[in-house]
């Protein structure tokens, strides 16, 4: 799936940067029906994890209350050179990945 | 006394033959965006945030893709979007020779994988449509509306000026009602817009989805309690063409995104 993802490619040691991610889901409640009255099962994201050269820096759960295509933003410190790696899990074995650099100098 | 009024009235309409009254005059034409609070504006801006380029991702891939039994990609015939479909979307719906009706952008879209690509056509409000026509309308960002400037589609114009004017549904309301007159006033406390087909298609914060001006045209319909005509019927084609004509000269801002 599509995803969008805002890191600076440049940051200064020590430095506080943000990172914004954005990915296509639905987000399908599981609460809504069809027109004929059957129920639409739930197909949502449950947890969203972004690593930073490895280690764990942010982890969210989702729940049905959040809008389709879900956005989240979060801060950290600017340490070393390196790779940010996001995954969101999902229903129905959901599972998608994405991945950012940075250059700290 | 009452002759100079006359005269006067003859006047001013001579000057401006090609405006009903109530109509918007070019300059004082406003794209949707200038209506909205300044956090879904900036949601707009910024392509990293914007999730109506998420489905432009999407058209992107699509375009590339074999598919059909003609296993031919929309790359295969039109190249790179970038250069090939720059400035498309501004001239939609375009008249079709072969039709003799205008066709929107979606049903080009259609009509190519049919001829060209031997495919079944998409389903409109389908993902792939919708992201297809998104990856396309999002080359043409920028570039001023010139659809309607061709001499075929004049009466279908007229049929769409018709259309907009004329009240229906259990609150008897046309189109004009809200958006020529009422602009700028409020409406349950959302702000009237021109309705202005600017962004399409676009990322509707209550849908949250991507939609075409043919499922917001209907949403209104439904809204004045009017029976909406179905997608792709002439007269939604029509419509869509009087209002691309309407808002002449505004530059293309899909994907745009609207509370």
């Amino acid at each position: 799936m599509a995803a969008l993802i805002n890191v600076p490619s440049k940051a200064k040691r020590g430095e506080i940067i943000e990172i914004r991610t954005l990915t296509s889901h639905i987000m399908e409640t599981g609460f809504r029906h069809t027109a004929d009255g059957k129920l639409v099962p739930r197909d949502i994201i449950t947890s969203f994890t972004c690593r930073y050269n490895g280690a764990e820096i942010f982890r969210a759960d989702l729940f049905p209350a959040i809008a389709a295509n879900p956005y989240l933003s979060f801060f950290t410190v600017a340490k070393e050179s390196g790779k940010f790696e996001f995954e969101w899990i999902g229903d129905n074995g959901y599972s998608s990945t994405a991945s950012a650099s940075i250059i700290v100098e | 006394m009452k002759s100079w009024r006359a005269i006067a009235v003859a006047a001013l309409t001579a000057t401006v033959p090609a405006l009903l009254a109530g109509e918007i005059p070019p300059e004082a034409r406003r794209s949707g965006y200038s209506f909205m609070g300044p956090d879904t504006r900036a949601m707009q801006d910024d392509d990293t945030s914007n999730p109506g380029v998420l489905f432009v991702l999407d058209g992107q891939a699509l375009w590339g893709k074999k598919t059909g039994s003609a296993e031919k990609s929309c790359a295969d015939c039109h190249g790179d979007a970038r250069s090939s479909m720059k400035g498309a979307a501004a001239r939609y719906p375009a008249f079709d020779k072969a039709l003799g009706r205008p066709v929107t952008l979606d049903q080009r879209i259609n009509l190519c994988r049919g001829n060209h690509q031997q495919a079944t056509p998409l389903p409109y409000e389908s993902r792939d449509l919708l992201a297809l026509s998104a990856f396309v309308a999002h080359q043409s960002r920028g570039v001023p509306i010139t659809a309607g400037d061709d001499p075929q589609v004049k009466p279908f114009i007229e049929q769409g000026r018709d259309l907009f004017m004329q009240r229906e549904g259990q609150l008897n309301l046309a189109c004009a009602n809200c958006h020529d007159d009422n602009f700028d006033k409020r409406l349950a406390g959302a702000p009237i817009t021109q309705g202005q087909p600017t962004g399409y298609p676009l990322y509707r914060l209550e849908w949250q989805t991507l939609g075409s001006l043919e499922r917001r045209l209907r949403s209104c319909m439904t809204g004045v309690r009017a029976q909406a005509y179905d997608y792709g019927s002439p007269e939604l084609v029509a419509l869509e063409l009087y209002l691309m004509s309407r808002g002449r000269g505004l530059p293309i801002e899909t994907p745009a995104v609207r509370p």
